[in-house]
């Protein structure tokens, strides 16, 4: 049969808690150490231990990363869910099944390998704990000989993880070799699917991009880092804590130069950064929905006070508790106008691991400058799988702490009043407390105040600043990432997406091309729009806007932003909670253009 | 040394050179005889005895009508009016950000007791340096007479309805948290006040003081335990003192172990003074003892209750010390570029840890 290579999608089904995470890590590893685009997705479930869980690793040769709705390959390990994993399974497919999990019998065209497991396992240890937790590494054996993966790259892969408890790697070794043997031994090949190796990730990272966020918060000089857990927020703030703790020491005096505090709830989380950021500080905090709904009323102070301050929302499915292990970009409109009243917040929308690196900073600049909470918008799909990266770069410029006079640049004025427009971009100067001079004091309140910061009910005063501030957002438009524009020439069709949907825009535009619809393609990467997105919207006929939410948030931003053409802007929606895949949006995109076809005629 | 506004000849000066009208703030708008007046007036008077720097103060609040009173005292100092029952979570991140910052934190019986009650146990519970300020009327006085959560069992609104609730004792609530600094007050009696308010502004960690402030529109009606008539006859102080009147500002220096009659809006006479001079603070179970007392006489016990200079420290707990964060340059915050070459290469070669998630 001819070789697929290179190209196919495993769909591992275990159970949580069973140490089935490093076993799938040690394959993706091995791939992508072949040079092989990889991508890895973790399906897992709201609990600690013992539900199903399931494990997409795909193989691109042609670098596509994005989730596949069908898979080739099946690795059935949880009897629970055995019967319905392998019914998803169409013709042509494989299974891998440990042999004492019983489903029903299949059509001659899927391919089932049986695997002894426990038989394999039992000279390895006899502990039973050990077992459950090391038979994962049977699969990885048997998976690596049929796919051709190289031994090396497994044990190398191993150990990286494990290298440095010898007995876990002894054990985890010896189930490995023990699979790779019984294939070898007693199941001969009779699918297609394998690997060859590539060099298309030379030098390349593989990280999560709450891990990348918080690379970047540390490199930017963040200073107070609130939280409360929250899934999937934690692992940011968890791995800052860690790189905080190693590299954030004051040599001299081994104090240090950060605070990570735990907060009792998500409104204290963010009223410690608003404090914080008042007092001079560079802080930030990470959460989810659920917390985002609570730190609402604080967002609002921020804004109307005027104070920096960066929060982290890596999105999950509401509403309410929701799916907290399922992703969505479900928060755009309420993160952009959140609190009550008239307010509107810059949100920066990164769509790789290496913007989560880049935009960690960038937020701090951001908030400084603009002297109000900015948000950065993540999601579960981005936040906590790895994916493949250039290293991220060593931050060249310098820090952006906005308008700060100190006590040398407030003995240059005559008078200084908190939000008197001097420059006329609508961001005034400010001071911060402990300075010196007497002339910077000033009180800040969340209630009316006059350009003085006095407390004031005169309508006059409430409407220039209301119309400052709003100054200040027009300003933010210049000041937020721009989006990333790839324009087709004479295209009709225009596709606008934003954060982690980019790898499953970049390989539908390739299955619409090749469907004979040409588009263009826009990726927003940060709220307010930059002008160029207006432009987008009306040089194509037809614009769709592909996004994981029900009701359509960014496209009804686009219809806000450009009126004359709403009725041009149509979506195409995915909230399922899976991470989004080329499939839905090329099928979406075909159903749309059949139609509008059929509405030309 | 701060900018001090020229002193007029004759005007006594504190340690730093500066006269009491340096620490006064803008004119108050609250009502005519209301406690809050009072206790704004001890602050100026002990953060001028203390000598105080003003821009090394911050002064933080809720919202309410004591937490409207930062802006009349300490001019000078930066100030902070928050959201309602939140101010605990500010100070903490201003706290964080800059430790050389003094904190006046002003609430009332509403900001700190009913919303704010989780924010106040947390912030005790961390001992983040603020000198938290509770005046206390047991109503809330902007929201125009409801109960508030301190309201006595049994005290009636002005509408006739009476509190059938048991009354959250912040005082108790502290020490049980181990609050190494608690005190009790009355805005109307000043030597009392200040000497705790100099004494807080010393304490290394949160140092409460719930002063019962009654609120002349709502609360000054018989029936009332924190009426003037009610605190009058209930008031049972730890230690004598001299009753000094409060709807005036203090400016009276009088000797201590003297006597003082003072008459009350109301008409009545008061003296008072000083008891349980062997009062031991450091023992927290006779604290909650003689609150548990007092609260079953119905009387207010008034002086410092409890204190602990020993408690752990936030900054300890931190690993804080030396310059405040806020300060700190590009070069102390930003590791070097090999740091982030070995990172790279650990997320290169799978030797980082895995990333978070089930399984």
């Amino acid at each position: 049969m001819k070789p697929v290579v290179n190209d196919f999608s495993i769909h591992v089904a275990t159970v949580n808690g069973s140490g089935s995470q490093t076993a799938n890590n040690v394959l993706l590893r091995a791939i992508f150490q072949m040079g092989i685009p990889v991508s890895g997705k973790n399906l897992f479930p709201s609990n600690i231990a013992g539900l199903p869980t399931w494990f997409t690793i795909r193989a691109s040769k042609d670098g596509w990363v994005a989730r596949r709705g069908n898979h080739e390959i099946l690795v059935v390990m949880n009897p629970e869910t055995a019967t319905q994993d392998v019914a998803g399974m169409g013709p042509g497919t494989v299974i891998v099944a440990n042999e004492a999990i019983k489903f029903p019998e299949l059509p001659e065209d899927r391919t089932v390998y049986r695997v002894p497991m426990a038989k394999l396992m039992e000279p390895i240890t006899t502990d039973v704990k050990l077992r459950r937790l090391v038979v994962n590494m049977i699969y990885v054996g048997v998976l690596a000989e049929l796919l051709g993966i190289e031994e090396a790259e497994v044990t190398r892969a191993l150990n990286a993880q494990l290298g440095r408890k010898p007995k876990a790697m002894a054990l985890n070794q010896a189930a490995v070799a023990a699979g790779m043997k019984h294939v070898r031994e007693h199941l001969p090949k009779r699918d297609p699917y394998r690997v060859e190796r590539m060099n298309q990730t030379a030098g390349r990272i593989l990280i999560d991009g709450n891990t990348a966020g918080a690379l970047g918060a540390m490199f930017a000089g963040v200073t107070v880092v609130t939280w409360y857990p929250i899934t999937p927020s934690s692992s940011l703030v968890e791995a800052l804590g860690g790189f905080l703790e190693k590299h954030r020491r004051d040599p001299a005096t081994g104090k240090a130069t950060y605070a990570v505090i735990q907060a009792e709830d998500e409104i204290a989380a963010v009223g410690m950064v608003l404090g914080a950021g008042w007092a001079g500080a560079r802080a930030m905090t990470s959460t989810s929905g659920p917390g985002i709904s609570l730190m609402a009323e604080f967002a609002g102070y921020g804004y109307y006070a005027e104070i920096p301050g960066v929060i982290w929302d890596i999105q999950r499915v509401g509403p309410s508790t929701g799916l907290p292990t399922r992703t969505a970009q479900a928060d755009l409109t309420f993160v952009h106008q959140l609190s009550h009243g008239d307010t509107r917040f810059p949100v920066l929308l990164p769509g790789s691991v290496g913007e989560c690196y880049e935009f960690a900073g960038a937020a701090f600049d951001l908030a400084e400058r603009l002297q109000m909470p900015v948000f950065v918008l993540s999601d579960l799909d981005l936040g906590m799988n790895n994916w493949m990266s250039e290293p991220f770069a060593y931050p060249e410029r310098p820090w952006d702490r906005g308008k700060v006079l100190d006590d040398e640049s407030l003995a240059k004025v005559a008078k200084f009043e908190r939000y008197r427009d001097v420059d006329g971009d609508g961001i005034p100067y400010r001071t911060l407390p402990g300075s010196k001079d007497w002339k910077g004091t000033y009180f800040t309140r969340g209630s009316g105040h006059d350009e003085a910061a006095r407390y004031t009910e005169d309508p006059q005063a409430y409407v220039r600043n209301m119309d400052r501030l709003q100054r200040k957002l027009d300003t933010a438009r210049g000041l937020v990432p721009a989006p990333e524009v790839s324009l087709t020439r004479g295209a009709e069709v225009g596709l606008v997406a934003f954060g982690s949907s980019h790898w499953a825009l970049l390989e539908a535009r390739a299955e619409l091309a090749a469907a004979g619809v040409h588009a263009s393609y826009l990726r927003v990467r940060g709220l307010p729009f930059h002008a160029s997105v207006a432009e987008f919207v009306r040089q194509h006929p037809r614009v769709y806007v592909i996004e994981q939410n029900r009701d359509a948030q960014m496209a009804s931003l686009l219809r806000t932003e450009v009126p004359e053409r709403a009725a041009n802007v149509r979506s195409v929606l995915h909230y399922d909670g899976l991470p989004l895949d080329a499939a839905s949006v090329t099928g979406g995109v075909l159903a749309h253009e059949s139609a509008a076809q059929g509405a030309a005629r | 040394m701060s900018t001090a506004t020229s002193t007029p000849a004759g005007q006594p000066v504190n340690r730093i050179g500066l006269s009491k009208a340096d620490y006064d703030g803008s004119k108050t708008t609250l009502c005519p005889g209301c406690g809050h007046n009072a206790i704004t007036g001890g602050i100026i008077q002990a953060a001028w005895e203390a000598g105080l720097e003003p821009h090394r103060v911050a002064k933080l609040s809720g919202i309410g009508c004591s937490s409207k009173t930062p802006a009349y005292f300490l001019g000078h100092s930066h100030g902070f009016n928050a959201v309602h029952g939140r101010m605990p979570s500010i100070a903490t991140g201003v706290h964080a950000a800059n430790r050389d910052l003094l904190l006046i934190g002003v609430s009332g019986d509403g900001d700190t007791a009913s919303i704010g009650l989780g924010q106040f146990c947390h912030l005790v519970r961390r001992n983040v340096p603020v000198v938290y300020i509770v005046e206390n009327n047991g109503v809330y006085g902007l929201t125009k007479g409801q109960f508030s959560a301190t309201a006595d069992l049994g005290s009636t609104q002005k509408g006739g309805r009476a509190n059938q609730l048991m009354p959250i004792d912040l005082c108790a609530l502290a020490i049980e948290l181990g609050c190494g600094f608690v005190a009790r007050s009355f805005s109307g009696d000043q030597k009392q006040l200040r000497p705790l308010l100099k004494a807080a502004f010393a304490h290394p960690g949160t140092a409460v003081l719930d002063v019962i402030s009654p609120c002349v529109t709502f609360a000054d009606h018989e029936g009332s335990t924190k009426s003037y008539a009610a605190v009058k006859e209930h008031d049972a102080p730890l230690h004598d003192i001299d009753y000094v009147p409060y709807y005036e500002d203090i400016t009276v220096d009088y000797e201590p172990g003297t006597m003082r009659e003072v008459i009350m809006p109301d008409g009545s006479h008061v003296i008072l003074k000083k008891l349980a001079e062997d009062y031991d603070p450091t023992d927290a179970a006779l604290a909650l003892r003689t609150l548990r007392e007092a609260r079953e006489e119905m009387k207010f016990v008034t002086g410092l209750l409890y204190v602990d200079t020993e408690a752990r420290r936030f900054d300890d707990e931190m690993e804080l010390g030396g310059e405040p964060l806020a300060g700190l340059p590009l070069e102390r915050v930003r590791p070097p570029e090999q740091v982030l070459d070995a990172i790279m290469a650990s997320y290169r070669e799978g030797s980082a840890p895995v990333g978070a998630g089930g399984g």
